[in-house]
């Protein structure tokens, strides 16, 4: 049996400090089934599961809903869809009367996204104009629990790229839990999805590089 | 009905061999519904009941959503081949109270205002009938909430009590609320010692009550240690499938 990560703390057990914790009567009450990571310098929780909340200055997958007047709705795994408006797509001049968005960017196309502006969780506003965002042409999106994001992308994307080169699979992450795989064989995206559902499912295990691996070669 | 000839109680050992203040066999199974955000398979003895909660996700239509808080929606459920004699499937007005009172408690136990705009489903379906089914939906439940990861007070503890020949026993079968003079529902949350759930049939006097409700909260700690013991073997294990 693999060593956790952590020790996993219960809704209603009482812990130290930590942002998924509430004061009732001077202790501090886990509010979640978490995961509690403690160094020399500083314990670090981590929930199990989660929503996805967008804010400003996340990258994101999102999947095109509808086609509007002004701009797109997209769906990023999130309480309401994203609007994605023509000024932070293309950089020149569009008469939205004579053109049609929809030979741009159409419904059920994926897009890879910044979040530039979040009111009230209503007005979620994404952009694609600067960096490496962009329109993903292909492939296909899978979607994760939000929580263990951060675990498949691994310290400076170790465990993205390790899947990438295992499966010679193109593997673009999202915040919000949508992943992207492009592959030119459809075999090598189902070992890179299988690798990420196994992945979701054992994210609070130390080694799990190893075990991934493991898990790679026996498929 | 012939009340008379039922025997709730023999030599101090009720109807199924058990002791007045003796919980039948509580079996757990997690994960069951791999879709679900959360899922759980809660059973006391023969009352065997499975929930799911997903979210907290989007709510349309849009005008249902709250700016501040999350929505909660609870469907409980009786499976037509639950009890021993059919059914009608769908709603009725027993399962409309109940989910009802199933909401109550939870909206009373989780923290809404983290899901701004969201709705968090709860579906709780009893598969096998012989009493208690509300409060083993409602532990069902309990444990699908937290592997879903929503923020919540406590785990919420269900347990019934009732009164059988003059004497209180705890976690009721089909036969004793059936035949028995009074049944507590009872929802609990430990660590903030609130009670989320109460509600009685039948009649007690005052003292009988209180005996009752101290009982409950004594014997729902064997319902909480095992909720625990189950979260934290399915978290611990390895799955490879």
């Amino acid at each position: 049996m693999a060593e956790l990560y952590g020790k996993i703390v219960l809704p209603g057990e009482e812990v130290e400090k930590n942002e998924f914790s509430y004061k009732f009567n001077d202790r501090f009450i886990s509010k979640k089934v978490s995961l509690i990571s403690k160094n020399e310098e500083k314990t670090k929780a981590i929930s199990l599961s989660s929503t996805y909340y967008p804010e400003v200055g996340d990258n994101v997958i999102g999947i095109v809903r509808e086609v509007e007047a002004a701009g797109w709705l997209v769906d990023i795994n999130s309480i309401n869809y994203a609007f994605l408006p023509i000024a932070e797509v293309v950089r020149e001049f569009i008469d939205i009367y004579r053109t049609d968005l929809s030979k741009t960017i159409n419904i059920n196309e994926v897009i890879y996204a910044k979040v530039i502006n979040v009111i009230n969780y209503k007005i979620i506003q994404i952009s694609i104009k600067n960096g490496n965002f962009k329109k993903l042409n292909g492939g296909g999106v899978i979607s994760v629990n939000p929580a263990k994001v951060a675990r498949i992308i691994g310290k400076n994307m170790s465990m993205m790229k390790l899947i990438s080169e295992k499966t010679n699979c193109e593997i673009i992450a999202g915040k919000n839990g949508y992943i992207w795989i492009k592959s030119k064989k459809a075999e090598n995206m189902i070992k890179a999805i299988n690798a990420i559902k196994f992945i979701e499912k054992n994210s609070h295990f130390k080694g799990l590089t190893e075990m991934v691996i493991k898990y790679l070669e026996e498929k | 009905m012939k009340k008379e000839n039922i025997k709730l109680l023999e030599n101090g050992k009720r109807s199924d061999g058990r002791n007045l203040d003796e919980i039948r066999n509580i079996n757990i199974e997690l994960g069951i519904i791999p879709i679900a955000n959360g899922s759980a398979k809660f059973s006391f003895g023969n009352t065997v009941a499975i929930a799911a909660v997903y979210g907290a996700r989007s709510l349309q239509p849009k005008f249902l959503q709250e700016d501040e808080k999350a929505v909660v929606r609870v469907r409980y459920n009786m499976a037509p081949f639950s009890t021993d004699t059919r059914k009608n499937p769908g709603i009725d007005r027993r399962s409309i109270e109940l989910s009802k009172v199933l909401r109550d408690a939870i909206e009373n136990s989780i923290f809404l205002e983290e899901y701004p705009r969201a709705v968090i489903d709860c579906y709780a379906e009893v598969i096998s009938s012989d009493g208690s089914t509300r409060i083993t939906s409602l532990n069902a439940i309990s444990l699908a909430l937290a592997l879903a990861g929503i923020s919540m007070k406590d785990l919420i503890v269900g347990l019934t009590a009732g009164k059988i020949e003059d004497k209180i026993v705890v976690d009721l079968n089909q036969l004793e609320d059936n035949y028995g003079s009074a049944d507590i529902s009872f929802g609990y949350l430990f660590a903030t010692d609130e009670i989320v759930l109460l509600q009685m049939d039948g009649e007690l006097k005052k003292e009988e009550f209180l005996y009752a409700l101290s009982l409950l909260k004594e014997k729902a700690k064997v319902v909480y240690e095992k909720q625990k013991e189950a979260l934290r073997n399915y978290l611990e294990k390895e799955k490879y499938d």
